[in-house]
Parts: C-alpha cells; sequence; structure tokens
C-alpha cells in the first residue's frame, strides 16, 4: 500500500505547467559560469567567444538550472526533498538575449521502499525553446521526496 | 581556448582529460545565489543536521556542472555537447576534493556526426564514484576538414 502516491496524486502524471518565457540574460550567464567555477571563454568572454564558430557568448550545459522553472507541485505529505539525477538533451545553443520558453511535464510518479523508508521518485520532462520556435534543451529530472 | 580533440584522435577505452574541483561552504553559497536554489541543506548546517544529513552538501545540480564542464572542455570549441544524464548517488560535503572523469565506451559516425559516448563520474578523496553518469559529444574529424 503506497503511503504518499494515492490515486489522486498518480493523476498528475502527464500534466504540464503553463509555458513561461525568460529572457536570458549575459551577466547571469557569465554568473552562472563564475559559480561553478568554469572558465570557458564562450560561458565569460564575449571578445574570445566571438571569434569561435557560435559567434558568441552561449549558456553553459547546465544553466538552465537558474531560470527558477518551478516543476509542477506534487502535493504529498513527505516533507524532504533530494536532487535524484538529469538527463539533458542538447539540439541548439542558449544565447544571451534570447527569449526562451519553457514548459514542464509530470513524466512519472512512483514510491519504493527506500533505505530511508518510503521513498517517491517524481520525474519531470522540461522543454526549453527559443523565440525562433526551435527546440534548443530537453531535461528530464528527477525529485526524490521522503 | 584548449587544445582541440578529434574524434580520430580516440579509441574505446580512453580516457578523458579529468577536472579536480575543490568546493567550498562559499562556492555553495555563490551556487545558491546564481541558480536560485535556496534549499538551506546547502548552506545551513543546523538544518541539514535536522534533516539526516551529515552537514551541508553540494547541491546535485552543482556536481552536474563539474560534469558539464568536463564535457564541454573535453569537446572542445568545435565540438558539441549533445547529451549529458548523471545520477546523485552519494553525498558530497565541500572541504573536499572532487574530481570529474570519463573514459571513451564507444564511438561511431551517425550521418555526418562524429559521434562519441563516454562514462563519467565524480569521485571523492576516497575514491568512490558519488555521482555516475553517461554523456555523447559530437567531434569534429580530421577526415571532414
Amino acid at each position: 500500500m503506497a503511503k504518499f502516491v494515492t490515486d489522486e496524486v498518480k493523476k498528475l502524471i502527464g500534466s504540464e505547467s503553463q509555458p513561461r518565457t525568460f529572457e536570458i540574460e549575459r551577466g547571469a550567464i557569465r554568473r552562472f559560469a563564475e559559480a561553478i567555477g568554469d572558465p570557458n571563454p564562450l560561458f565569460n568572454d564575449e571578445q574570445v567567444a566571438r571569434h569561435s564558430r557560435f559567434g558568441g557568448m552561449i549558456a553553459p550545459p547546465t544553466f538552465m538550472r537558474s531560470l527558477g522553472i518551478e516543476f509542477l507541485d506534487v502535493k504529498i505529505s513527505a516533507t524532504r526533498a533530494l536532487d535524484g539525477g538529469s538527463e539533458w538533451e542538447y539540439i541548439a545553443p542558449i544565447r544571451p538575449g534570447d527569449q526562451i520558453t519553457v514548459v514542464s511535464k509530470v513524466a512519472d510518479i512512483r514510491e519504493t521502499e527506500g533505505r530511508l523508508g518510503p521513498m517517491v521518485f517524481i520525474v519531470a520532462e522540461t522543454r526549453y525553446t527559443n523565440q525562433f520556435d526551435e527546440l534548443c534543451v530537453l531535461q528530464r529530472t528527477t525529485t526524490i521526496r521522503y | 581556448m584548449a587544445t582541440q580533440t578529434y574524434y580520430e584522435d580516440l579509441e574505446t577505452g580512453s580516457e578523458l582529460p579529468s577536472l579536480e574541483k575543490n568546493p567550498t561552504t562559499r562556492q555553495l553559497v555563490q551556487y545558491a545565489g546564481a541558480s536560485g536554489d535556496f534549499y538551506q541543506i546547502h548552506y545551513d548546517k543546523d538544518f541539514a543536521q535536522a534533516n539526516a544529513l551529515p552537514g551541508v552538501i553540494l547541491h546535485g545540480a552543482l556536481k552536474n556542472a563539474f560534469l558539464g564542464q568536463l564535457m564541454t572542455d573535453f569537446a572542445g570549441e568545435l565540438g558539441w555537447l549533445r547529451k549529458l544524464a548523471v545520477q546523485y548517488r552519494g553525498m558530497d560535503q565541500p572541504g573536499a576534493k572532487i574530481t570529474a572523469r570519463g573514459k571513451v565506451t564507444k564511438k561511431y559516425v551517425d550521418g555526418k556526426d562524429h559521434v562519441v559516448e563516454c562514462e563519467i563520474w565524480l569521485e571523492n578523496a576516497k575514491g568512490e564514484k558519488t555521482t555516475p553518469g553517461t554523456a555523447t559529444v559530437v567531434l569534429p574529424s580530421r577526415a571532414a576538414r
């Protein structure tokens, strides 16, 4: 008998968030690169990046974590949360000035008995699309609640 | 920019240049600010311990970023990171060295793309793999130049 994942909770599988659009700021890319300690000029230095094949700065692979995406709230009584992992697929670069529209979907919710008692695995699938309707990034994130 | 690696330079089993990181509590606060993830287990020791943790722990997403850096360094300016997957199996705490490593598991040509698949991981000072993952890059080919 599942402790947290009731039939009511399972109905959330497949539901999608409202699309939200974010403007990608050059300073935010730089601050993110600095915070993760990545000196790659593609993420830090417009002058150098302009001479690269990208023609300018681009965002580092996990920059999208900083956009403040709120994955759909799955209301269960488990109070603790851990980040279980992410899968990313990169199709096109994200650049300063881009308008990125984000839609997140609940792909899966399941409960298992873990080391710390019942654990709920929530998988969110997020699509990042730019102002030219090009899909840039696909992300699958697993959150563990217990 | 760093030296470019080409598809022909690699064999199955080739090791990627490793990346050493020495995260501090300061970096966790900096990452919290840059990412907007202010969950207290990453900077408030009392809060972390009250939540059955040994102390503050690294953001999973920061570890993901370290493995991202491993791969974008490896891909170089002419390469492209196509896929990156990580699993958070073990916790890492600030104040200890962690090293990002990887090796080539498969290489093949897919249409015009020269594709290299890798097994990647973060290992702690004890040599334990806390954060295993996989990555796929498209690299330039010397033949196609």
